[in-house]
């Protein structure tokens, strides 16, 4: 369906409408995938002795889909939107917008497959092996010039915010996903990385850091800055620091991926250093915390009535707690308790579900009607959702926090003689409980997914009473 | 200069967003390739060998590093659990690093010759019978599968063009010499030539088996921390 706006030149909706859809499924792929392998962890026989559905193999799976996939197309349907929306302008190019769709799920189908086959590169958040390395670039390059084009053709003389930060997220993620990837080929599936141990691990946490610093942070900002404003019908809350807390956040970002390698054999100066920006990162981390929750002065009240609302709120408060956890944890004393255990895996989450998944949630229920032209089928259940996500996203972190604090806790324990207290497999055995408190606090979270894509299917049929188009 | 100017202009926004970015990483990255403190001069260091690689490459296919770090942290509950804290130069020839980030089960930076091949066997078979709190998945799948090492010569080459010492006579007798460690044929003279003394001899059992891909991981894990003589006062400081 092909919308009008004021001036006439009509929207490309259809790759956003894929888009969105995609994202649903994935989403959901990503999730289950999550809970199958914390059951794995809470009851190691479950792969059935399958190669294809080990932990090592499947894990990365996970992160891919949840990251790249759910992510990525939440990502390419809403700045597709926001950009046609602010600049008042059509896709730059019908073509690119096509490719840039099949492609990255191009990409994602040869990841399903090479995962499990155990083609994997063996870098964190980059296990993509090099033919689809270059195929990302490919797609990635098109986006760009998809992107920038359509900013070219605005009829609006200023970028809008959002963009800024969509743009930022688009040349950041194309440097660091060519610089991490670089490697020589052996043959079709297997390549050898060319920087060796300490060059490698410094880059690849660069890159891993700022994965989560561009792709699920300053973009998933971009997408905060659009539709926050829009659902709360208010304006954003200060246009001085959202060009503060961006430019001090493209500075910062960068420099915090060596926190992850402290007292390793990196140099000490360089994980002194990304700890000291990642503290100075919680300002710009929290003045987009505080942009967001602002815009809703004088209309808090619509946190009462709107469940689509009250997801882009808790999203920014779990931003809030995050980026806040995420310097402290930085620290050095911290960090060689939390370093290795599943505090990590507990902070990741309250990002990546708490943050980057419920204000895709939010964005996902603001958009279909829109794009479709139709009404919200049920808008109870948006908020049954809402309520399974916030519990099971809790039930997570909590047991997260325990098991990690308490086994490196243990790790470091010594009785009377100077002995260690514990063995490791013992640590190994005190975790059993809380494993099975986060795959039940996944099942939950899935649930309310699950709960979406029936809501968005329907909201999708639902012919009976239309919306208005609105132009931005 | 008005923020009002870049906000209206596309490639003043996207360069000055390039080189705001590209600042951190360059300070951070460059001069780990050229600041010689970054890795220690140490004796033993050696490319691994054809038996070892291919053991290494089972290890990443099977995302061995999403739960063991091969990272000792300078602590006195790591020292005493795994041993002297590793050095930097113990994974200069590791393309990609195995530092991993989450120790699921224990660190493996020196697991080498802690347990015995046999201990190896059954923990990989079913890790539960060895250590009944173990929630790593069994690896039936690994000793009942043949070593493909055809092209364990091509994968050297490979290395070598990113830096790994191999020279043309370890890449000719690639495949001989991993044979020779695996316990088949082969004189141990030449494979001890080429690699150095320590070189750990796998355990076979009597009768012409084929050489397992469990055979070339533990012949990977065997090794993992050994080649540095701690025992020698060293490294030397800065």
């Amino acid at each position: 369906m092909i919308a009008h706006s004021g001036n006439m030149e009509t929207y490309d909706y259809d790759v956003v409408k894929k888009f969105t859809i995609m994202s649903v499924v994935y989403g959901i792929v990503g999730f289950l995938l999550g809970v199958i392998i914390a059951l794995e962890l809470a009851f190691p026989e479950l792969n059935g002795g399958i190669p294809y559905l080990s932990f090592g193999r499947l894990r990365p799976l996970h992160t891919s889909a949840v990251i790249f996939a759910f992510g990525g197309c939440v990502l390419f349907a809403c700045s597709y939107y926001v950009v046609q929306r602010t600049c008042k302008a059509r896709l730059f190019s019908d073509a690119l917008s096509k490719f840039t769709f099949w492609g990255w799920n191009l990409v994602i189908v040869l990841a399903v497959i090479t995962y499990p086959l155990g083609l994997t590169q063996g870098k964190e958040y980059a296990e993509t092996i090099w033919p689809i390395d270059i195929l990302i670039t490919v797609v990635w390059v098109a986006y760009f010039i998809n992107f920038v084009g359509t900013l070219a053709k605005r009829k609006e003389k200023h970028i809008y915010v959002a963009n800024w930060f969509f743009l930022a997220f688009i040349i950041t993620v194309a440097m660091l996903h060519i610089v991490n990837n670089l490697a020589i080929p052996v043959n079709l599936t297997d390549s050898y990385s060319i920087y060796p141990g300490v060059q490698d691990a410094m880059i690849q946490w660069w890159y891993g850091h700022n994965a989560v610093g561009f792709f699920l942070t300053a973009a998933f900002l971009g997408l905060m800055y659009y539709f926050v404003p829009k659902q709360a019908e208010r304006p954003v809350y200060s246009y001085r620091l959202s060009i503060v807390h961006f430019w001090a956040l493209a500075f910062l970002y960068i420099w915090a991926g060596p926190h992850h390698l402290h007292y390793t054999a990196l140099p000490d100066w360089a994980s002194t250093l990304g700890a000291t920006f990642s503290i100075m990162l919680l300002l710009p981390s929290w003045g987009g915390m505080i942009n967001g929750i602002m815009t809703l002065s004088g209309a808090w009240h619509k946190l009462r009535t709107d469940p689509i609302l009250r997801f882009f709120i808790i999203s920014l408060s779990f931003y809030g707690m995050s980026t806040f956890e995420g310097p402290m944890m930085s620290i050095k004393t911290v960090n060689a308790l939390s370093h290795y255990t599943d505090w990590s895996i507990g902070h990741v989450h309250s990002g990546a579900l708490g943050w980057v998944a419920m204000v895709s949630f939010g964005a996902i229920y603001h958009l279909v009607p829109k794009l479709w032209g139709t009404q919200t089928w049920s808008v109870r259940l948006i908020n049954v959702h809402f309520w399974l996500a916030t519990i099971g996203i809790v039930i997570y972190i909590v047991s997260m926090w325990i098991s990690g604090i308490m086994q490196g806790l243990m790790w470091r324990a010594y009785d009377h003689y100077g002995n260690l207290t514990y063995s490791f497999a013992e640590t190994v055995g005190a975790m059993h409980p809380y494993y099975v408190f986060r795959a039940v606090g996944g099942i939950i979270f899935l649930l309310g997914a699950l709960l979406m894509a029936f809501n968005v299917a329907k909201t999708i049929g639902n012919k009976g009473e239309p919306s208005p188009l609105r132009t931005a | 200069m008005n923020h009002a100017s870049i906000e209206k202009s596309i490639p003043l926004m996207a360069i000055l967003t390039l080189l705001v970015v590209a600042i951190g990483g360059l300070v951070e990255i460059v001069p780990l390739f050229y600041l010689k403190s970054t890795i220690e001069k140490v004796e033993g260091m050696r490319p691994y060998t054809p038996l070892e690689l291919k053991g290494r490459d089972i290890y990443i296919r099977e995302g061995c590093y999403n739960c063991h770090s091969q990272m000792i942290r300078p602590f006195r509950d790591e020292d005493q659990r795994y041993g002297h804290y590793s050095l930097a130069a113990e994974s200069m020839y590791d393309h990609p690093f195995q530092w991993g980030s989450k120790r699921t089960g224990p660190d493996l930076a020196r697991v080498g010759g802690k347990y015995s091949t046999l201990w190896h066997q059954a923990h990989m078979r079913r890790p539960k019978d060895v250590a009944p709190e173990s929630v790593m998945p069994a690896y039936p799948w690994l000793e009942k599968t043949e070593l493909d090492f055809a092209d364990v010569g091509k994968r050297m080459e490979a290395l070598a063009k990113v830096g790994v010492p191999y020279s043309r006579e370890q890449i000719t007798h690639a495949a001989n010499d991993l044979k020779t460690q695996a316990g088949l044929n082969g004189e141990l003279q030449g494979l001890q030539q080429r690699y150095g003394k320590r070189v750990t001899i796998g355990e076979r059992e009597p009768g012409n088996h084929p050489i397992t891909e469990l055979d070339a991981l533990i012949g990977y894990l065997q090794m993992l921390g050994t080649l540095v003589d701690f025992s020698v006062p060293q490294p030397q400081a800065r």
